[in-house]
């Protein structure tokens, strides 16, 4: 018997019209409409749409969840087995609504989904890890291309097969790193893309480097005599006996730890989590990470107003940049919040 | 300068009254070599145990791997400052029994030590569940500070694989494999038409017991140089590395690197291999810039067209290697990066912490915050306990049943940036 699927497109695409109607509330129709007759040929026997739901860009961009709610019932109502959603190509209304409920369907009923936009659609970004996207031109005059793609991707999800690398299944990547073994070890791999870089031959390298953000430094602090001032360290500093748990490599969280009358790190009292040194050094006196001692030194000379009462800390050792970048956000916030003029920030 | 290996080929291990190697068997007197390491009066207690390929049998925490041999013929000793006197290595012969080695382990700095498990999924990670493995247990007297600690048990590992090999002297090879290194002058009048390519070697020099040892002297020390291949595989690098396990290179992967081993069997044929220049990857900024541009005046003094740079370790020297990469390309060196990615456990964070437009060819050895499950073993040499400290692990990483959830940071070589493996990563 032939896998079933729910086909969500526009008003655009479903005839009712273009922008004027993009108003137009959600409703279901038996069977193919527009798009859905291409991909009825794409799909052959082995997979078969009873259903289309069609939704004006507007009416879902206003109703995002309850729209997609919608759908979900609909694919339930017809006991479908897949979504395919659009393609939508590079509209940005519709492309988000392929998008969203192609993700929502995956979530509630964790059944194959599908849709196709162009590479830089905003649906692409905000859904591209969580929902399989094959890659559109910029206009319906890709429906060609897309149609078969969309259903190769479909059927194979169906039948329970892997899907191969992005590039092979004309699918946009995810974004996500995946570990696989190779044919060759390492070694080999990097003598032979230096020999076809030699050659001038084309190679393809195993990563591509990413882009770094560049924060610009604030202005200097004008009177550092009635500033607040912060420690963060990513040395791992914790009081003794680690009662957040903070992991010696990898850290998935960070503290925050009260200094109130504190004006010494004392051995035995404080310790370092962090896995990536040799720690006598820094558990015989804690200060050498987090000085607190000069701190509060400086804070009695009236070298500076004060030290804030409390500090914050992670490790720094084989932490993915982006749980790195969640923790400076979130204790960045609280540091404004708490009204820090300047952060002392402490690495091993 | 040439060299032979002379490769008896090992295949299992077992306790007898001699040592020696015979139809592929290594026996072992445990007595001999227990007592020839606590010779060290540092060392309280020497427990030795073997571990074979398939065996239910995890080892933790693992310090170092290292593969035996010892000289034949030829100037000096394996493991030049360790075994023996400085003299420079890599001519002559050498004797190694490949298939097996020797792995430290004992409690040293609590996180930095690996899992090796010889069979179950994390077996497929880690180059050491394929040897045949004698497991030195270490217990040291009382009062010896950690990095003293460190040396000791370094020691005892290069002790007890060159006791091992230099027992099997009088037994014949089963291969006997030749390696040239000629002299500049021929090296570079040789195969014309075909590409100069140098390997620039990167040595964890980070401190604080992330050490490498050239000939004895700490890489740290070093102004990057050039070495011969072949003193390469008479261990004139070792490790002195307590870092994350997955990407630090062992002694065993010092004397078996697998860049030189490709660089050698494409020499002539698509390549000339001209070189191997050593750096180190300290922490200071002036450090960096000094030991890249040195090592970058290096490659163009040999005249190179190409390099292949591996990494050792992740996070800090990522800045080492991206400074070693733009400088050579800007200098018309070609260039591909071995490294390995900290892309999170879900994989979604960008993999390196530095970067260039020039690394446009970077080969990884996959991402080492992947998590695993490894199942409980029958026995366990080491202390399992370890596992909610060392890097990779975390709180909670042992389970009741003897299962471990890790990443693949903790397993030992599971990363090898020096290419080791077959894993790589790929963006989905």
């Amino acid at each position: 018997m032939a896998y079933r699927v729910i086909h969500y497109i526009n008003q655009f695409f479903a005839g009712i019209g273009g922008e004027e109607k993009a108003d137009v509330a959600p409703e279901v129709r038996e069977g193919v409409v527009g798009p859905g007759m291409a991909l009825k040929g794409a799909l052959g026997n082995e997979a078969e749409i009873v259903a289309t739901f069609i939704c004006g860009d507007n009416h879902f961009a206003n109703n995002m969840e309850a729209v997609s709610a919608q759908v979900v019932e609909a694919a339930r109502k017809y006991r479908a087995d897949a979504l395919i959603a659009g393609p939508a190509f590079n509209a940005g209304r519709y492309g988000t609504a392929c998008a969203s409920v192609c993700a929502a369907v995956k979530n509630a009923l964790d059944i194959p989904v599908v849709t196709a936009l162009y590479r830089e659609n905003p649906g692409v970004d905000l859904f591209r890890k969580e929902i399989p996207i094959v890659e559109a031109a910029d206009s319906a005059r890709g429906m060609g291309k897309a149609v078969p793609a969309l259903a190769r991707v479909l059927l194979k999800q169906l039948k329970g097969e892997a899907l191969g690398a992005p590039a092979e299944e004309g699918l946009l990547e995810k974004g996500i790193r995946q570990n696989m073994f190779y044919e060759q070890p390492g070694a080999e791999r990097a003598v032979s893309m230096l020999i076809k870089k030699l050659k001038g031959e084309p190679f393809v390298t195993e990563y591509a480097m990413p882009v770094f953000d560049r924060v610009t430094p604030r202005p200097p602090v004008a009177d550092m005599r009635t500033a607040r001032i912060a420690l963060v360290t990513s040395g791992g500093i914790v009081p003794f006996g680690n009662p957040d748990h903070i992991a010696a490599s990898s850290a998935q969280n960070f503290g925050q730890y009260d200094i109130t009358g504190v004006t010494d790190l004392l051995q035995g009292k404080y310790q370092t989590a962090h896995g990536g040194y040799d720690q006598t050094y820094a558990n015989q006196d804690p200060d050498r990470v987090l000085p607190v001692d000069v701190l509060r030194d400086l804070e009695k000379e009236g070298a500076i107003g004060s030290l804030h009462p409390v500090f914050y800390s992670t490790v720094g050792n084989g932490t993915a940049v982006a749980k790195a970048k969640s923790f400076g956000i979130e204790i960045g916030k609280r540091l404004k919040d708490a009204q820090v003029q300047a952060v002392i920030l402490t690495s091993t | 300068m040439n060299l032979e290996l002379h490769k008896i080929a090992i295949r299992k291990l077992e306790w007898g009254p001699r040592t020696g190697a015979r139809d592929h068997v290594l026996t072992i007197n445990k007595e001999e070599l227990v007592s020839l390491l606590l010779e060290d009066p540092a060392l309280r207690k020497v427990e030795a145990e073997l571990a074979h390929p398939g065996d239910s049998v995890r080892i933790l925490p693992c310090k170092d791997a290292v593969e035996p041999r010892c000289k034949l013929e030829g100037p000096g000793e394996v493991f030049p400052g360790w075994i023996g006197d400085v003299e420079t290595v890599g001519q002559g012969k050498t004797l190694v029994l490949e298939g097996a080695a020797v792995l430290t382990t004992g409690r040293l700095v609590a996180p930095q030590e690996g899992i090796v498990d010889m069979s179950g999924p994390g077996a497929e990670y880690t180059p050491f569940s394929k040897t045949c493995n004698v497991v030195l247990v270490f217990e040291p007297v009382e009062g010896v500070e950690l990095h003293e600690l460190e040396a000791v048990y370094r020691r005892a590992g290069f002790r007890a694989a060159h006791y091992l090999a230099a027992c099997c002297k009088a037994d014949k090879p089963d291969t006997v494999e030749s390696y040239a290194f000629p002299p500049m002058t021929e090296a570079m009048s040789a195969f014309p038409g075909l590409p100069k390519v140098a390997y620039l070697y990167m040595l964890q020099s980070q401190g604080l017991l992330h050490d490498t040892w050239v000939y004895g002297v700490d890489a740290k020390k070093i102004l990057p140089t050039m070495i011969s291949p072949t003193e390469v595989m008479d261990g004139a690098i070792i490790s002195g590395n307590c870092v994350s396990a997955c990407d630090k290179n062992s002694t065993y992967t010092h004397v078996n690197n697998p860049v030189i081993k490709s660089l050698y069997a494409h020499h002539g044929k698509d390549i000339n291999f001209v070189g191997v220049i050593i750096t180190n990857e300290n922490v200071t900024l002036a450090d960096k810039k000094r030991s890249s541009s040195y090592a970058v005046k290096l490659a163009r003094m040999l005249g190179v067209d190409g390099l292949v740079i591996s990494e050792e370790g992740f996070g800090n020297p990522d800045a080492d290697l991206i400074m070693n990469c733009w400088k050579a390309e800007r200098a018309g060196i070609k260039t591909v990066l071995i490294t390995d990615e900290y892309a999170g456990r879900d994989g979604s964070s960008q993999s390196l912490a530095d970067s260039c437009p020039e690394g446009n060819a970077c080969v990884t050895a996959g991402n080492a915050n992947e998590v695993i499950v490894l199942p409980p073993m029958q026995k366990v040499i080491g202390e399992p306990a370890t596992a909610d400290v060392i890097a990779g692990g975390f709180f909670g990483s042992l389970r009741e049943d003897g299962s471990m959830e890790v990443e693949l940071q903790a397993i030992m070589g599971a990363t090898s940036e020096l290419g080791f493996n077959r894993i790589g990563g790929r963006t989905l």
